[in-house]
């Protein structure tokens, strides 16, 4: 705990966070009353319908699942200095992958069958990033636009599929796979809409925690982070690092993928993501791309998340405020983090 | 392939090719004062909805652009703000100014999700304009796609042949060197993004206002991503940035054209080719003559991550 509170303070003071958080809700407040609500209503709304129900507070954890995952798959490159914005299309890659295996070998015990979706899916989104990764360490093209480009090339090749060779025939009306087998669906907290992956993700955050402090690669890591020039003067593989740091993270993306197909939409459609990728980029830069502020980061975005489709179902306010809202949080959290150049 | 077809081709070539050309030429202009706009695709958002909206409630599609010009002007101005005033990280600050500006245009869009508009009207050129049918088409397109090349040459004499073009190339390669010589580098900068917020703008009015005509949430479709691509693809260089433009809008063309032949092709697959081409071409072309970028950018790609 004391580790938490120096790594804030090194970030700034509890006042700041205090600041930042009263400037969110005060950013919220004023787009909601652009649109003509009441405030107060609608927070309150927010409050009894996400974190004091039980199924709103399912409905947040559902959703930290795939953005612990794609803030991690951000997270993990940005240490050794790599933009990954390709976490979307690295979903839709381990998803496609993952969905491939299971509708391929569907006769799989679910014991068998179920890691290897996982690991299926974590070598699609590995490899789609892993591309990027190695144009970037090989000097041709910065992993921001490959990244970037990729994920409309991803996206594009799911709806290829499912529109296409892939698609159940029985299901004239949505383009989507057949059901999964139940074989590979993965299992839910006593009958709740929480299921297994969420353990699967905190752990990985945990993990990337505990590698970064306490291994030799981890040290390694922080020092190309640090200053990668020195690093590689030091006998530091950079990029080899750029390589497997991009690969990891578009691993972890593609879990989120394998998680979303396997434990909720049992089906792969172009809906598999919509825009955890993106958002996890903004949860990874709140969180300064520290695992241990990940966690707080991703359950205020989901929470975020959750309420915008409240507020959309219950007062008619659009969805999309939730992403100016996030944006608008991202922007100040950056001011917060700069350092004043000479004009 | 038929005439007719190589003729509509061509034609929706240059009918596409703006929306990608002129978020280039604002990027090349960004690149060159050392500022990476990942922004872009959100400015474009904002000038298509904006332009889009002020076109339905004026009726006139010149006002439309006119809007989404001084709208996407307005919005980079956020960018400028955070990178310039206040040294914020440029990739991160443009990808939170890209989600935000996906997320006002939506607001603004919804509104206008079913209205149309007329469309920017289409100029002919005297004489080529009555060519046998096939061809006629080629050579009757709206305003911004003749303006195309005059922009580029106006853009590159700036650049390239002016004292303030120099002085904002300096700041793009070494902004401490060119504050030490006396240059006003956030000055220049912010001029800079001004121009790059206009042309941003219109690259996205003239998506909804001579192509789709309609409100479509999200309707860039990375445009402004692949203009930044072929910002390395021209080496920075305006005059050869329409030569990437054209490549792009081209293989959207393509895609279209042989989607309307009926092509057994999935058209999602032939909705990738622009991207993976854009990539293609960059990798084997653009990649040995890294001499040409602003040294200033290698900063902004090295240790990116705070």
């Amino acid at each position: 705990m004391t580790a938490l509170a120096a790594s804030w303070q090194r970030r700034g003071s509890y006042a700041r966070w205090f600041g930042w958080a009263l400037l969110g809700v005060l950013a919220y407040t004023v787009l909601i009353l652009i649109y003509g609500k009441s405030p107060l209503h609608a927070f309150h709304e927010i409050w009894s319908s996400t974190l004091s129900s039980k199924y709103g507070l399912q409905d947040v954890l559902v959703r930290m699942t795939p953005l612990l995952f794609a803030a991690m798959a951000v997270a993990v490159p940005a240490r050794v200095g790599q933009v990954n914005v390709g976490g979307e299309g690295q979903i839709f890659a381990g998803g496609l992958t993952a969905a491939w295996l299971v509708l391929t070998f569907a006769s799989w015990p679910s014991w068998v069958l179920l890691p290897a979706m996982a690991v299926a899916g974590m070598v699609g989104g590995g490899l789609w990033a892993g591309i990027a990764g190695l144009l970037k360490a090989r000097g041709w093209l910065s992993e921001v636009f490959s990244t970037v480009l990729m994920n409309y090339i991803a996206i594009l090749a799911v709806s290829a599929l499912v529109f296409g060779p892939w698609r159940d025939p029985t299901s004239s009306n949505y383009p989507q796979t057949r059901e999964i087998a139940h074989a590979g669906r993965l299992p839910h907290f006593g009958g709740s809409r929480v299921d297994v992956s969420i353990v699967l993700a905190l752990a990985v955050v945990a993990g990337f925690d505990w590698f970064l402090r306490r291994t030799r690669w981890g040290l390694e890591i922080r020092a190309i982070g640090g200053n990668p020039y020195a690093a590689g003067r030091n006998g530091v593989p950079v990029s080899r690092y750029v390589i497997v740091s991009m690969a990891v993270g578009g691993a972890l993306a593609g879990l989120a993928g394998m998680a979303q197909l396997s434990a909720l939409q049992f089906r792969l459609n172009p809906g598999l993501s919509p825009g955890f990728g993106y958002i996890g980029f903004l949860v990874s830069w709140l969180a300064g791309h520290n695992p241990r502020l990940i966690v707080p980061m991703t359950f205020l975005l989901a929470v975020l998340a959750s309420s915008g489709d409240i507020l959309q179902i219950t007062q008619g306010l659009p969805s999309a405020i939730v992403n100016v809202l996030s944006a608008i949080l991202m922007l100040i959290v950056l001011l917060g983090r700069t350092r004043t150049r000479p004009a | 392939m038929s005439g007719a077809a190589l003729a509509s081709i061509i034609a929706i070539t240059f009918a596409l090719t703006p929306s990608v050309l002129y978020a280039t030429f604002g990027e090349i202009v960004g690149q060159r004062a050392g500022i990476v706009n990942l922004g872009i695709e959100g400015v474009m958002l904002i000038g298509a909805a904006v332009g889009f909206a002020a076109a339905v409630v004026s009726g006139n599609s010149y006002v439309g652009l006119l809007a989404g010009a001084g709208a996407g002007i307005a919005f980079n101005m956020i960018t400028a703000f955070m990178v310039i005033g206040r040294g914020a990280n440029q990739l991160a600050s443009g990808f939170a100014v890209y989600f935000l500006g996906g997320g006002i245009s939506m607001l603004i869009g919804a509104k206008y999700i079913g209205s149309d508009v007329s469309g920017l009207p289409q100029l002919s050129v005297p004489g080529l304009g009555s060519l046998p049918h096939p061809w006629d088409q080629v050579f009757r397109q709206d305003l911004l796609v003749w303006l195309m090349v005059p922009l580029a040459l106006t853009l590159w004499w700036v650049l390239f042949r002016t004292r303030w073009g120099l002085r904002l190339r300096a700041v793009g390669e070494d902004r401490d060197f060119s504050y030490a010589a006396g240059i006003h580098t956030g000055r220049v900068q912010v001029q800079a993004l001004m121009i790059a917020g206009a042309l941003y703008g219109s690259a996205g009015a003239d998506l909804t206002l001579a192509y789709t005509k309609t409100w479509q949430d999200w309707l860039t479709a990375g445009r402004g991503f692949v203009a930044i691509a072929i910002v390395i693809l021209a080496l920075w260089s305006p005059r050869r940035a329409i030569l990437g433009a054209l490549l792009f809008s081209g293989a959207v063309a393509l895609g279209i054209q042989l989607q309307a032949q009926g092509s057994p092709v999935s058209q999602f697959v032939l909705d990738m080719l622009p991207y993976v081409i854009t990539i293609a071409v960059v990798l084997i072309w653009g990649r040995a003559k890294t001499f040409s970028v602003p040294a200033g950018l290698r900063e902004v790609f090295a240790g990116t991550s705070k």
